[in-house]
């Protein structure tokens, strides 16, 4: 019988990971291989090569690859996009230089405050004349002599992509459906993007940035996903090439490269859909995200297996309306800065990073300035004998005295300030993790807290503590996560339209014809043999009327049978449970969204028959400073701990890409799937 | 102390030193409190004024009344002084009165609440938040009558009022303020938003209180405030000579006729603390333009200003007050007699920014910004809509931040914190209008090495019959610029009657009837420029040019000659440059636009309208 593989593939900063899913037996295969940043594909399929081979297996084999990629969000980071045309209706000329006239910052701010040039250059905007109602009424026809002219002249200053982006389209799109067949006419081979397809939904400066930014980032993207799918089928022949979206589903080539803005957190996504789906077979479908790197630090939360999902993307300092995985970032990683300045004396840690090149002093690569690592080297938490990633020597000497800068200002003694540092950059953290949690009205104690990336299991046993969630996962080889996640999501796609109305003027019938039309957009996106196999599920956006922002609430298909009354007490509990109260005010429907996932991968995490061996690997110790006192943890190498394995704090348990603290008064526990699970001694 | 303080548990707070670590986090921990606060605000709020606009403060303070983080004025301890009654776990106040709270909020739109924290029956600490209403009843639709001559006609006045009497909610009496407001449901959920951001902060400062101990709680926010005004003393001596300084600005007029209104002050360093003194200013208007203003929030101003520009990393909070005096002369229009009318203050708040600017930039002129949109022009409309619906639209302006050593000042933004416009397509689906024109002007910002931002263009077609009211400033006087820096344009509103009338509409007026079909351009004003626009590298104008913010004779302030092929005419850009060059001998600190006497001479040339009555005349 001929067995059938999928492949997750992530591409990171250094390594390119590769996972490579036997579907029929969950068996499991992996490779690392050196990213290659020129051509990132380059690597991708490099890494197919070797995990092919490991397998035994040859490429044909290989019937589906899913991968997350960082493109789209590098090229905005980078600001590597395409030169983006804009034609906006007659009057709006400057939407993106006027945006929301908003200042970041504080009162005052606007005097540091230098606003970022536009995505597409003002001069590269031009005005259409016509104009829709909010009604969706035409009140000025669509002027197809004055489009084709902007469009000429656009096409004379060689833009690369196009956006069209016209006042109140989210009711009535005809003007940009017409607008969209001229230019793709006039202008053969330059991608056009309409607002109305990138995101149906009323305000035209995010539909505007939103579509802007999909043009931007789309031809970086669409040149490598085509060049990569090309490759593939060069290679496997007949395989299927999904990439993983911002939300956390998965999304066909050609989607993925047609609406690129839905990718800008693809990285990230697929790190907590790994998480999501490593935890879930441990038993936890509760969970808290703690992805701490070099520069910052990613934290998400997941809640009955499905993370929290939020209706806009920040990259950098550009927002836009395209759905994600709600993961806060916070400018704390290992990378992060530690100065006290003069004026206040103060123990400030971040937001600069020492990056890569020279890192952090320890890494003896010519860095002085200390950093969250050093403090972690001081405190002895990362030892001498942690390995990160290979060849580096962690230097205590150089830690140390990077570190005494900030211990005299502070007139502490090094430990202390190490100890101050390591504290303060929980701190932020555990800030980020309540933005997630607490503030959205869930208790963190209900969640356990899931750690990755390089850092993060050094601190996750410290911010269990804080959030009082248990227990701390550390999962088997944190880097192949994302490649995990990559693996095993599932297809999803999304149809939505803005219509604002109050529930009382709604009958079931209107609502349920108008989500079984979305349904039906949404499944045209799908391969049509999958089209069978869907589960449509539905969302409302609501409010109440006046209110501002909106709340999703979910809708199942027997609820749409009956009355609408039900949609206000749902509202009404999500209302209460985020804010402390509910109003008797009408609710109004602002946005609906038919959702359609395709079926869930058969994908079982290989169950190494626990030999529940309680033999632990200790191959020496290392003085720590912990609560200001100084103590001795046990060192235990990773690799050779198998499940069952039981091992108290302190000790620190280290592996090729990541080091695990556990701390006095903890214990750790190896499961069934070589996760490490840390709780709170029994006695 | 009035106040009656109710604690069942009298078991005093110990004063201990806290290390500075755990500072450190108990800072942090309360910053991330203060912005949770405004996060569930803004997501609960109903009126666009607050929840898309953003117009609200928030506070944190310590036992004592001292804020330890947020952007307020502290009025706690007045408020203790003058209450009469008892504060009990579980109270909740409200005041709406500029006259009680010593200026702390400073027209009657604006709703204060105010919740003693308490844990474990004993006070540690007051969380505090006010959000400005689009209507509180009164003579005109958005309770900002410009020809008010008392508070009485700018509706529902509230003294320091228990809202919440132990947990409850006292029904009657919100019932009542309600009843008195155009919009009463905007009114309350927005009441409600305050109280649930305010009882967010209590949650926190509660948990961080049990986390850390009470002691070391109370202890670490004294400590924060000390080691604020350690930091600001150090500023405050480095930055501020003794000698006196001085400057001025204007309110153009008072919608009443007369005007513009002086505002003055001199400044100067006693040791390690600095004098602010309005001597000076013009005596109180008969109408709102009153800014009734709270020496500490004056105090708080500058603080945040001396930060932004000496130095961002401290941390801002009530510590440095003791640093500052601040001399205000009863009766002037920033400390006008009860009862006074008040709502029109925006004027005035803005320009004081400006005043602040002006003075400790003459210090470190390198520093310096030029004047900036320092102010929040308020649009109205309002009226029956064909099926018989009231409507009501408030909405905040936006204009040109002003040139800056940083940079150029960015076209239409805002100077307040946190405020973003409407979205069009949101005012459209809910009111009887269409925005026709939504751009900056050309031209608007102060040419300057850096240029001021452009100011905003909106034209608004109204769509039913109904009232505008506009409450705008510095359509006589100009936002001026420094360093040789010109001056911003002014601002303009004109009228395009479906009849083919245009007429042009003062900057102040209320209850101005439309027609479905009318057009109305509302234009605000520019930044200043900042340093040589001389200076200015030839390519940037350029851009700016192609990029339709800068005319091609807007081009020629900077010395730059552009040609009808949109290229640089270098040879007619150097002789201009020269020639530009020569004829003005130095650049001067301030460009205000000519001195106030030919100012008023060309108003009724350049403005259209004939200049105001000299306030000491009336």
């Amino acid at each position: 019988m001929t067995q059938t593989y999928r492949l997750g593939v992530d591409v990171g900063g250094t390594f390119t990971d590769v996972l490579l899913i036997n579907e029929d037996n969950g068996e499991l295969f992996s490779a690392k291989v050196p990213s290659t940043p020129m051509d990132s594909s380059v690597g991708v399929l490099n890494g197919i090569d070797k995990v092919c081979r490991a397998a035994r297996i040859n490429a044909n084999d290989v019937s589906k690859v899913m991968h997350g990629t960082t493109v789209a969000t590098n090229t905005v980071l980078t600001g590597t996009g395409a030169k983006v045309g804009l034609i906006v209706t007659k009057g709006y000329r400057q939407i993106l230089q006027i945006a929301r006239s908003f200042v970041p910052g504080g009162l005052g701010a606007w005097v540091i405050y230098n606003k970022s040039e536009p995505m597409a250059p003002l001069e590269l905007t031009a005005e259409v004349d016509e104009r829709i109602g909010s009604d969706g009424t035409v009140v000025i026809p669509f002027n197809e002599d004055a489009f084709e002219k902007a469009v000429n002249e656009l096409k004379n200053e060689g833009i690369e992509a196009l956006t069209i982006c016209l006042i109140n389209s989210f009711a009535n799109q005809e003007h940009e459906l017409k607008a969209k067949v001229l230019a793709e006419n006039m202008l053969p081979g330059v991608p056009v993007s309409i607002s109305s397809e990138v995101i149906p939904e009323m305000q035209e400066y995010e539909r505007a940035i939103t579509t802007v930014a999909n043009s931007y980032v789309r031809p970086k993207v669409q040149y490598y996903i085509d060049n990569l799918a090309a490759e593939l089928t060069d290679r496997m022949g007949d395989v299927k090439l999904d990439i993983l979206r911002s939300d956390g589903g998965l999304s066909s080539a050609v989607n993925a490269s047609n609406f690129p803005v839905n990718l800008l957190m693809s990285g990230p996504a697929g790190g907590v859909t790994g998480a999501m789906w490593v935890a879930a077979n441990a038993g936890f479908n509760n969970l808290l995200t703690l992805d701490m790197g070099g520069t910052s630090t990613d934290v998400a939360l997941i809640e009955g297996g499905n993370a929290r999902l939020r209706r806009e993307t920040t990259v950098g300092d550009v927002t836009v309306k395209a759905p994600s995985v709600d993961i806060r970032t916070v400018g704390a990683g290992g990378g992060s800065v530690v100065h006290v300045p003069e004026l206040t004396g103060a123990l400030r840690v971040g937001p600069q990073s020492a990056g890569a090149e020279p890192g952090p002093a320890g890494y003896g690569k010519g860095g002085i300035e200390p950093t969250v690592t050093d403090a972690n080297i001081v405190l002895g938490y990362l030892p001498a004998s942690a390995q990160l990633g290979g060849d580096l020597k962690l230097s205590l000497d150089a830690a140390k005295n990077a570190l005494k800068e900030v211990s005299d200002a502070l007139d502490l003694s090094v430990e202390s300030a190490a100890e101050g540092v390591y504290n303060i950059v929980n701190e932020n953290m555990f800030g980020a993790l309540r933005l997630v949690s607490v503030e959205q009205g869930y208790d963190p104690r209900d969640f356990a807290l899931i750690a990755f990336g390089g850092a993060g299991p050094l601190h996750a046993n410290a911010l269990g503590k804080l959030m009082g969630s248990w227990p701390v996962i550390i999962p088997p080889g944190p880097g192949v996560l994302c490649a995990y996640g990559d693996a095993t999501t599932r297809t999803r796609e999304e149809a939505s339209r803005t219509m604002i109305r109050s529930v009382e003027t709604l009958e079931s019938e209107e609502l349920q014809e108008i989500f079984y039309d979305l349904a039906r957009i949404a499944s045209l996106r799908f391969a049509e043999d999958e089209r069978d196999s869907t589960e449509s599920s539905f969302q409302a956006d609501l409010r109440y009327e006046g209110q501002g922002l909106t709340l999703p609430v979910e809708i199942t298909i027997e609820e749409l049978g009956s009355d609408l009354a039900f949609l206000k007490d749902k509202f009404d509990t999500v209302h209460e449970q985020l804010f402390t109260f509910s109003l008797t005010q009408n609710v109004e429907i602002v946005n609906l969204r038919a959702v359609l996932q395709g079926p869930q991968p058969q994908v079982n995490q290989v169950d190494d028959t626990p030999t529940l061996s309680d033999e632990v690997h200790e191959y020496g110790t290392q003085l720590i400073t912990y609560d200001g006192k100084q103590t001795n943890a046990r060192l235990i190498d990773r690799s050779k701990l198998q499940s069952g394995a039981r091992i108290s704090g302190p000790a620190i348990i280290t592996e090729m890409d990541s080091t695990t603290l556990v701390l006095p008064g903890f214990d750790a526990l190896v499961d069934s799937y070589l996760n490490i699970l840390i709780n709170p001694s029994e006695d | 102390m009035v106040a009656q303080l109710i604690e069942d548990n009298n078991e005093p707070l110990r004063q201990q030193p806290v290390d500075s670590v755990t500072l450190d986090i108990i800072e942090n921990a309360l910053k991330n409190a203060r912005y949770e606060m405004d996060a569930v605000l803004f997501r609960t709020a109903m009126s666009p004024g607050i929840r898309e606009q953003h117009d609200e403060f928030p506070m944190i303070a310590n036992r004592d009344g001292k804020m330890v983080v947020g952007q307020f004025g502290s009025f706690i301890h007045g408020f203790m002084s003058s209450y009469n009654g008892t504060i009990e776990e579980g109270d909740v106040f409200l005041t709406t009165d500029p006259y009680s709270c010593d200026g702390a909020i400073s027209h009657a739109n604006d709703w204060l609440v105010l919740i003693p924290i308490y844990k474990e029956k004993r006070l540690i600490g007051w969380s505090a938040m006010f959000g400005h209403m689009t209507d509180i009843g009164g003579k005109v639709p958005g309770s900002l009558p410009t020809d008010a001559r008392q508070i009485f006609e700018e509706g529902i006045v509230i003294p320091p009022t228990k809202i919440y009497k132990r947990g409850q909610l006292q029904e009657d009496i919100l019932n009542l303020i309600l009843h008195n407001c155009r919009l009463p449901h905007w009114n309350r959920s927005d009441f409600n938003a305050i109280v649930a951001a305010c009882r967010t902060a209590e949650k926190r400062c509660v948990e961080l209180s049990g986390r850390f101990g009470d002691d070391v709680f109370f202890s670490a926010m004294d400590e924060l405030l000390a080691r604020n005004k350690r930091a600001m003393r150090q500023l405050i001596t480095n930055s501020i000579p003794e000698s006196k300084t001085y400057f001025e600005d204007y309110i153009c007029d008072d919608g009443m006729g007369y005007g513009p209104y002086k505002l003055a002050c001199t400044m100067w360093r006693e040791g390690d603390k600095v004098i602010f003194d309005f001597k000076g200013t013009d005596p109180q208007s008969i109408g709102s333009i009153n800014f009734y203003l709270n020496e500490e929030m004056f105090k708080m101003f500058c603080g945040v200003f001396m930060i932004m520009v000496f130095d961002p990393q401290i941390m801002f909070n009530d510590g440095f007050y003791e640093l500052m005096e601040v001399r205000i002369p009863e009766g002037s229009l920033l400390k006008p007699k009860y009862p006074a009318a008040l709502s029109c203050r925006t004027h005035a708040l803005g320009r004081v920014f400006d005043i602040i600017g002006g003075l400790l930039g003459q210090g470190a002129p390198d520093l310096m910004c030029a004047a900036g949109f320092s102010d929040s022009p308020h649009f109205m409309y309002s009226g029956y809509d064909s099926e018989g619906k009231w409507y009501q639209l408030y909405q905040i302006g936006f204009g040109g931040i002003p040139g800056r050593p940083m940079g150029d000042g960015a076209d239409g933004h805002s100077l307040w914190p946190s405020f973003t416009n409407v979205p069009n397509e949101f005012l459209e689906s809910y009111f009887p209008l269409r925005i026709e024109i939504y751009e900056t002007i050309p031209d608007s910002g102060g040419a300057g090495l850096n240029r001021g931002g452009n100011g905003v263009r909106v034209g608004y077609k109204f769509l039913e019959k109904g009232e505008i009211s506009i409450h705008d400033d510095r359509w006589l006087t100009y936002p001026w610029g420094v360093n040789g820096g010109k001056p911003g344009r002014r601002s303009r509103k004109l009228i395009k009657r479906i009849s083919g009338d245009e007429e042009l509409v003062p900057s102040k007026c209320d209850r101005l009837p439309v027609e479905k079909g009318d057009l109305l351009l509302f234009e605000t004003w520019g930044g200043g420029g900042w340093g040589n626009p001389l200076d200015r590298a030839e390519d940037k104008i350029l851009l700016d040019v192609k990029r339709g913010l800068v005319t091609v004779e807007g081009a020629r302030q900077f010395g730059l000659v552009v040609g009808a092929d949109g290229k640089i005419n270098a040879r007619g850009t150097k002789e201009l440059r020269a020639s530009m060059r020569e004829s003005c001998e130095k650049l001067e600190l301030f460009d205000k636009g000519g001195d106030l006497a030919s100012i008023k001479k060309r108003s009724l040339e350049e403005t259209g309208f004939e200049p105001p009555k000299d306030p000491s005349t009336r």
